[in-house]
């Protein structure tokens, strides 16, 4: 049911082309926040591989123990790095001017990153770091070119490397541009499981966007249920009440 | 009448007696719903009336809720729509109900329009209900832009800085006004106090008012009807219009299916597309106001569209700002310029209803063009719909009495 839904949204939103991000082609992310084990893994690899430089501040720890299936001892073993309490926010410890120094840019919070953006951008963006010496921390992305952040994924992924090809503009100027990204030296996972860990994690992050999400297409479902037969009665009421009228 | 039968029954009409007699209860009743005649014929047009008030009524009980717990501060506003959306039991449901119940309203509301439109309703006995129906049309706009502003997101922040700006191409008292109604040289915390203040008093009371006045004077007049025939000109002998049917119960039953249908279609919204793929719910609105980061492509949520289109159409500002307020202003003047000898689009003649369809055509183009980053042939396309929009209304004298209609029947038809 709900992946109809979504399947009609995703008519309705791919539709008007009011999405955020620049013109990359994105590859399909394939979330799904339903999915409790795929929850999970995602919030393990937020904490490990996310959670130090970027906040979620409007996420509550204990929230993520009632919505994951987590009992307390889980989170505060896997989940809580810091001295943080279970009903507080997942805040860091980084203050923003010094990531300023550091990488160039504050690192944003990721509570709603995956609303502004979206889940196709983000997972697309997660894959396409490659080796760029230009930049000050060698790293760059084919979908955020110039971006502060470095790959904090690249011992999973492996590191990438940009293949060039010349082109042409309107104007009759020829530039280099990256045509695709090969993998230089491979990591500790395959491109598939890569894949996969991604996905983790962007549910993960979709989750984190609106915790809502999960109840609200559940509790819908009835509210539908409901509604079609409250119609039903209303019309076969008017029916009866309209028998008279010529 | 039968005695009433039962304690708790001779109770209920002991109490209403009791009142009727010091308030004209029953009168009241009698007046607007028990012995208000309605034509028969209404169709699926005749919906939108009682459904913009059941949007109205959405938005106010979400709206109060809503409040509970929105900081009216440019500091914590943002943050505190997010406790609304994760941590107030419930919050997202109110949450997004207001903001669906927003596009709804337009929705309900333009469609409600185009049935007066088309079927002449606007047309004289009932002419003060079309113009404070263009009042309702004008505060809904203004209500919909401040709440715009409430959760101070980015396309928050910047929508209201570009249509502020907008007062400021007035010559001479244009940048003091500007600056008078933000409260500040630029959007800020005082900014989003006032417009709090106007979404959630000032302008709900006058939209209250303005209802009110509609239906007093719908109810002086009595409903138009499809074929825009008179029902009062033949009443039966008890006085009842012989195609009127009492409001309460037929049209209460019959609303209450399309009240039905409606929240289907706004419940599938709220629990499975609230933010419906960026239309009713911006994806830049996810992010914190920043006034230091202006964002690529500033642009209002769709009911705006069509008005915004023609503003960025005309190239210089002041002239633009005349013709997207010309738009509104002469919705006013509708009834005075159908000069048509029928009021139903039924017995119109074929050019009357080309009109029509290129009038709908050019509207829903401009509200697609100003969701649009604004090419040169957008521009272009937005600059010719602008000349149609403006020319079906100035030339309404003109047209609407070409052709030849037909003959209007004595009563309605079914």
């Amino acid at each position: 049911m709900s992946r109809i839904m979504s399947g009609l949204v995703l008519v309705l939103a791919t539709a008007n082309g009011w999405g955020a991000g620049p013109t990359v082609k994105l590859d399909q992310a394939q979330t799904d926040v339903a999915n409790i084990q795929m929850l999970q893994r995602g919030a393990r690899m937020y904490v490990n591989y996310c959670g130090s430089c970027h906040s979620a501040q409007y996420l509550r720890y204990r929230r993520l123990m009632e919505d994951l299936g987590l009992t307390e001892a889980q989170v505060k073993e896997n989940l809580i790095f810091s001295n943080a309490k279970i009903g507080e926010t997942m805040t860091i410890a980084m203050r923003p001017e010094h990531q300023r120094d550091w990488f160039g840019a504050p690192a944003p919070d990721l509570s709603l990153i995956s609303r502004s953006r979206g889940s196709d951008w983000l997972y697309t963006y997660l894959k396409s770091f490659y080796l760029d010496p230009d930049r000050p921390l060698g790293w760059n992305n084919t979908v955020f070119p110039q971006v502060s952040m470095p790959n904090p994924l690249w011992e999973l992924q492996g590191i990438q490397e940009p293949v060039y090809e010349t082109v042409v503009d309107d104007r009759g100027e020829s530039r280099q541009v990256v045509a695709k990204l090969k993998l230089a030296r491979p990591g500790s996972q395959s491109a598939a499981e890569f894949d996969d860990s991604l996905r983790d994690l962007v549910t993960f992050l979709e989750y984190v966007g609106e915790p809502a999400k999960m109840k609200r297409e559940s509790v819908g479902i009835w509210v539908l249920l409901y509604l079609v037969l409250f119609t039903f009665l209303a019309y076969l009421l008017k029916l009866e009440y309209w028998r008279d009228v010529r | 009448m039968r005695k009433p039968q039962g304690p708790i029954l001779r109770a209920a009409t002991g109490v209403l007696h009791w009142c009727d007699e010091r308030l004209p209860v029953i009168e009241f009743w009698n007046k607007h719903l028990a012995r208000y005649y309605a034509p028969k014929n209404f169709n699926l047009w005749y919906f939108f009336g009682s459904l913009a008030l059941l949007v109205l009524v959405n938005q106010i009980v979400t709206g109060i809720w809503l409040t509970m717990h929105y900081k009216t501060s440019a500091a914590e506003a943002f943050a505190s729509v997010e406790y609304i959306m994760r941590d107030v039991p419930w919050g997202w449901l109110a949450r997004y109900m207001h903001s669906t119940g927003a596009s709804a309203f337009f929705i309900v509301v333009y469609l409600h329009m185009f049935r007066a439109l088309i079927y002449g309703s606007h047309r004289r006995p009932r002419e003060l209900i079309w113009i404070f129906g263009v009042l309702i049309y004008l505060c809904l706009m203004a209500e919909a832009f401040l709440g715009y502003v409430l959760p101070w997101g980015q396309m928050s922040y910047w929508g209201a800085q570009v249509i502020i700006s907008l007062f400021g191409a007035i010559p001479v008292v244009g940048e003091g006004l500007a600056e008078w109604i933000r409260g500040d040289y630029l959007i800020s915390d005082a900014t989003l106090n006032r417009f709090f203040a106007l979404h959630v008093i000032a302008v709900p009371l006058a939209l209250l008012v303005l209802v009110v006045l509609h239906l007093a004077a719908l109810h002086e007049v009595g409903s138009n009807n499809p074929d825009g025939v008179e029902i009062k000109k033949l009443k039966g002998p008890d006085g009842v219009p012989l195609d009127g049917i009492p409001f309460h119960p037929y049209y209460t039953v019959k609303d209450l299916v399309g009240v039905g249908f409606f929240l289907l279609i706004f419940a599938f919204v709220v629990f499975f597309a609230p933010t419906f793929g960026g239309w009713f719910l911006e994806h830049d609105n996810f992010v914190p106001a920043n006034p230091l980061v202006t964002p690529d492509h500033i642009k209002p949520v769709w009911y705006f569209t069509p008005f915004y289109a023609m503003l960025r159409a005309i190239p210089d500002k002041l002239f633009g700002v005349v013709v997207m307020g010309s738009a509104v202003i002469i919705l006013f003047f509708l009834p005075w310029l159908d000069r048509s000898p029928v009021r139903s689009i039924r017995y119109r003649p074929w050019i009357a209803k080309l009109f029509f369809a290129v009038f709908v055509i050019a509207f829903i183009g401009l509200g697609w063009l100003g969701a649009q980053s604004g090419s040169s042939l957008q521009t272009l396309m937005a600059r010719i719909f602008t000349l149609i929009y403006f020319l079906f209304f100035l030339g309404m004298p003109f047209w609407s009495r070409w052709g030849r209609h037909k003959p209007v029947p004595e009563r309605v038809t079914k």
